[in-house]
């Protein structure tokens, strides 16, 4: 009770000083909240383009083209030999014919393909491997390519394993980013107090000689440094929605152009929570190093 | 309650502020500490709340050897004092009110009984009426009464004041003086350094002559 009492004392004192100087809490805030505003977007942005190629990377695929000169049976006889591999889960064959139909069927594509003296599209076959790992279609292709009548082979999910490498790259830049500005914004509640107690000397010096403990001293300047980490992360906040609400459309437009389906969302309220607690926590850290510095100076 | 014995405090890099000096309060005295400007009164009164440390001698309030306290149980100690300074230290952003409640929320008093305690030191000093006022509005006299308040609020056994009336005119000293009077008269211990003991008839005084007791 005795102790819920002095925090709630402590927890209003601190509000009331960061009201009492309204532009310099402003300021230190918005400093704060542009650099957590940083790593928290690039955070929420590579959710997004990871979950892109989620639905790709679940099911490997290769494709076998045959070459356009070669006969039904070649094909066939390839589709067997596939099929014979434990490797391989399933295959679909997919047939000239019907590809050229398929595209004729396709807007702007029809006037094209009509205009050609023959049938352009090889036979292909479709192959599902029953194992995942890249290394297993690599071994596959390389070897397929080696059959005679194969023109080419393609692994489908390569892209996504492409993205899924550039997603771990730009994952690890976004935690060296946060590892960076955490410690900056630490920095800034670090010299915020340490000016705090330089303005408060006096108001340290009085208690002291009352009788106050160095907890006691300590608590409001700890409070303040959290709240001013909150505030911080709040605007963080703020900043990445009002980004992500200003780019959903245009990135939305873009990755239509390229077939893909990319929608902008808020930050997760998990999200938001280890956002928020993260500031306040760091300018609590901040606050509470520089206490330890300033109570020893001061004795 | 408060024995020195043969204290001496030397400032480097030779300076000395007492020498050799031994006394003994008694529970409920009523002592003023007289002398020269100069002759070691504020650094007597210093070494008792452990703001300054002997030299050599050991300072014992209440059989503790302040000397030899913590820092950690520092604050315990001062919790029983009463401290009026000479520039009393009062905070300047805070009304008289919330410099007065400052020692009860040190010690952790509920709020309300904090803030009926309170109201009833600044009465006892004649500023109830002026609790809301910041105290650069406030007379020298009544920044001095308001120090007062705050060195009582928590009903400390022993108070000590350094020239607690060095800055008033006549009529105010006599007024200050009168309330430490009233509270050695309800049996706390006060220890004045003053230049004028003349305003505190009856009590024991102690001379300091260039650091030793006269």
């Amino acid at each position: 009770m005795n102790w819920l009492r002095n925090q709630w004392q402590a927890c209003r004192l601190a509000l009331s000083r960061l009201a009492a100087a309204p532009v310099n809490t402003l300021l230190s805030v918005l400093g704060i909240g542009i650099a957590l505003a940083l790593p928290a977007g690039g955070h929420l942005l590579l959710d997004h383009v990871a979950a892109l190629g989620k639905g790709a990377a679940a099911a490997p695929q290769l494709t076998v083209f045959m070459s356009v000169e070669a006969e039904r049976k070649a094909a066939l006889d390839i589709e067997a030999r596939l099929l014979g591999r434990p490797d391989v889960a399933q295959t679909e064959l997919l047939e000239r014919e019907a590809t050229l139909k398929r595209m004729k069927a396709s807007d702007g594509l029809a006037d094209v393909i009509g205009a050609l003296p023959k049938n352009p599209f090889p036979d292909a076959i479709v192959v599902t491997l029953a194992d995942e790992s890249p290394a297993a279609l690599e071994n596959l292709a390389a070897e397929a390519r080696k059959w005679p009548r194969v023109e080419q082979v393609q692994i489908d999910a390569d892209w996504a394993h492409r993205l899924a490498a550039f997603v771990r790259l730009a994952r690890t830049g976004v935690l060296l980013l946060a590892t960076l500005l955490g410690l900056g914004l630490i920095t800034i509640t670090f010299n915020t107090i340490r000016l705090q107690v330089l303005t408060r000397q006096t108001e340290v010096e009085v208690s002291r000689l009352l009788g106050a403990t160095d907890a006691f001293i300590r608590r409001p300047f700890l409070w303040y440094g959290a709240l001013l980490g909150l505030l911080g992360g709040m605007a963080a906040w703020l900043i990445v929605a009002g980004a992500t609400l200003w780019l959903r459309l245009p990135v939305a437009e873009l990755a239509q152009l390229y077939g893909l389906e990319l929608m902008l969302a808020l930050p997760t309220a998990k999200a938001t929570g280890i956002l928020l607690g993260a500031a306040a926590g760091l300018g609590w850290l901040g606050a509470a190093l520089s206490m330890r510095q300033q109570l020893a100076n001061s004795r | 309650m408060i024995t020195l014995e043969r204290i001496s405090k030397r400032y480097p890099p030779d300076m000395t502020a007492l020498t050799d000096v031994s006394a003994e309060i008694a529970a409920g005295e009523l002592v003023t500490i007289v002398g020269h400007s100069g002759a070691g009164k504020s650094t007597l009164l210093k070494l008792i709340p452990a703001i300054e440390r002997p030299t050599a001698g050991t300072v014992l309030v209440n059989g503790q050897n302040v000397g030899a306290l913590s820092a950690r149980a520092m604050p315990f100690l001062r919790r029983n004092i009463g401290l009026v300074f000479q520039d009393q230290k009062l905070l300047f952003d805070r009304s008289a009110l919330a410099n007065v409640l400052l020692p009860l929320e040190i010690v952790g008093f509920p709020h309300k009984e904090a803030q009926r305690r309170a109201e009833a030191a600044l009465d006892k000093v004649g500023l109830l009426k002026r609790a809301r006022a910041l105290p650069i509005a406030l007379s020298g006299g009544e920044q001095q009464r308001l120090a007062i308040a705050r060195a009582v609020v928590h009903r400390p056994g022993l108070l000590i004041a350094d020239e607690p009336t060095a800055y008033l005119d006549a009529e105010t000293a006599r007024d200050v003086a009168a309330i430490f009077m009233e509270f050695h008269r309800v049996g706390v211990t006060v220890l004045v350094a003053t230049y004028d003991d003349s305003l505190f008839p009856g009590a024991r005084r102690l001379r300091l002559d260039h650091g030793r007791l006269a």
